[in-house]
């Protein structure tokens, strides 16, 4: 806890100055891309958060394995906490690229790959999280959502494939699929890396938060059960 | 094992709600459909195959949340916990039961359903085919997710939460069989892929789901 | 305010919609810790007079 004491404001102030200067550099001080009109400023927040939604439930698998093998208090708490900030990107995600997505596709929600395996992606995370609410030993709870979250991530890749498989989907057609062939310009990529960096500084920031507040929570739990037994 | 599957089969039979229940089930979201949708021939032909896997599907879900419950209630399957029967055994033998009784039954009458939602005529044999391979599937991850909130009070509700996502794949590869085999494409692929799901969720979630009773056991 | 042409509304939209969620996430994160925080230093300082006493 005292590591975690010290670099928080750190990595909180790291967080808020990446942020703002990639958002406010991106939204700005860039041109409008010539086939997508000023929406491509929605690239700052769309990009970011649906990075962070994939990253972070790989994070909580690989916690989730730490717990499994090694029983580490702290690595499962930390993916417990990185739930629900997970959650929020992946409806971050959802809702810029279905708004972003209105103008260029003419509607409000196309069941194109990416999208449609995000909004699977969700209702990952909504399990995931409802299951630790519904158990109460918290040990219990600890290892039923680690074997949750494994057999997820299996399904989740085969998912990925199958949803493909099911839609060869218009992100294709778009421009908005950036690993592929799009040569993204200089101009867009640099405060597009910063506001990257920026919500990933701002998971680490959350993350350090809510895991410290789960492991209070539980010191807590065991001190007003020692309390009660008298 | 053998004495076990018979066991449930026969506790399924008797306590009435077994395949009978997910049958009726079944025509009744058949029937549903049409007064949701439309009754226009065409339309209906077209979602055919999504509605009757989807139908199936939800059949399934329902009769999962009793998979080990029961048990889990009475002290049974403690019991069976010590038993020399491996908790993997006993939870491929609970799936096995659950597919006779559900996935099978809805299997085979399938077509019978197809009939009222005009399925178009090459599809009959392959909504068998694809029902046949991909049922046991939703039996087995059925039965990973009823190991999981076996404990729990109200856990139907965050069952399906839990397993509906899981069926994804398998409700895209076996009703996407059926469709491209109604418009006379190459459907090996969706086919192969269901096969490769259902031998991965079969060889792989028994050890899962005994797991999770074991925690659950504690 | 940029240029941003006929695709303000969405543009903005956007950004609240983000903004929102992610304050959201801030705030209830943030409340969370202080709420647990002060159940815990509460329970604590009962122990603590027992402890040195």
């Amino acid at each position: 806890m005292r590591t975690s004491s010290a670099i928080l404001p750190w990595v909180a102030r790291l967080a808020i100055l990446s942020l703002a200067v990639g958002l406010i550099w991106g939204f700005f001080f860039t041109p409008d891309d010539y086939r997508q009109g000023s929406t491509v400023k929605i690239i700052y927040l769309h990009v970011p958060s649906a990075t962070m939604a994939i990253n972070i439930w790989a994070m909580m698998l690989v916690t989730s394995l730490i717990w499994v093998v090694r029983r580490h208090h702290v690595s499962v708490l930390a993916a417990k906490a990185a739930a629900p900030i997970g959650a929020t990107m992946t409806l971050i995600a959802l809702a810029t690229g279905a708004i972003w997505g209105q103008p260029m596709w003419g509607s409000w929600w196309e069941w194109d790959p990416r999208l449609t395996a995000f909004l699977i992606l969700f209702l990952f995370y909504l399990g995931y999280m409802a299951l630790w609410a519904a158990i109460d030993n918290p040990d219990a709870a600890a290892d039923l959502t680690s074997i949750l979250c494994l057999v997820g991530s299996v399904f989740a890749v085969i998912s990925r494939y199958a949803i493909n498989f099911w839609n060869q989907g218009l992100h294709q057609g778009a421009s908005l699929s950036l690993d592929a062939e799009e040569n993204i310009s200089d101009v867009f990529w640099q405060p597009l890396v910063i506001s990257l960096v920026g919500f990933g500084l701002l998971f680490v920031t959350l993350l350090l938060i809510r895991t410290r507040t789960e492991i209070r929570a539980r010191r807590l739990m065991a001190l007003k059960q020692r309390e009660r037994l008298g | 094992m053998r004495a076990l599957l018979a066991r449930d089969l026969l506790l399924a039979m008797r306590s009435g709600g077994g395949f009978g229940l997910s049958l009726a089930f079944f025509l009744i979201v058949t029937t549903l459909v049409p007064f949701g949708v439309g009754p226009q021939t065409e339309l209906l032909a077209r979602i055919a195959p999504g509605i009757l896997w989807v139908g199936a599907l939800l059949a399934c879900l329902l009769s999962l949340d009793r998979l080990f419950q029961l048990d889990f209630e009475d002290g049974s399957l403690d019991l069976l916990a010590v038993s020399p029967l491996p908790m993997e055994g006993v939870v491929a033998t609970k799936a096995f039961a659950h597919w006779i009784t559900t996935g099978l039954p809805l299997t085979l009458s399938a077509p019978l359903f197809g009939v009222l939602l005009n399925l178009p005529a090459p599809g009959y044999v392959w909504l068998l085919a694809s029902l046949a391979i991909g049922t046991p599937a939703l039996s087995m991850i059925g039965a990973f997710g009823a190991s999981i909130t076996v404990g729990l009070k109200r856990g139907g509700l965050l069952l399906s939460l839990l397993v509906l996502p899981l069926y994804v794949p398998t409700l895209i590869f076996g009703s996407e069989t059926v469709r491209r085999a109604i418009d006379d494409q190459s459907f090996s692929a969706p086919l192969a892929m269901l096969a490769g799901i259902t031998l991965l969720a079969c060889a792989t979630l028994p050890f899962a789901s005994a797991a999770a009773i074991r925690i659950n056991l504690r | 305010m940029p240029e941003l042409g006929p695709y303000a509304g969405e543009v903005l939209s956007a950004y609240a919609v983000a903004f929102g969620l992610l304050g959201a996430l801030v705030i209830v994160s943030l409340w969370k810790s202080a709420r647990v925080r002060r159940a815990l230093d509460e329970i604590e300082a009962r122990r603590e007079p027992r402890r040195n006493g």
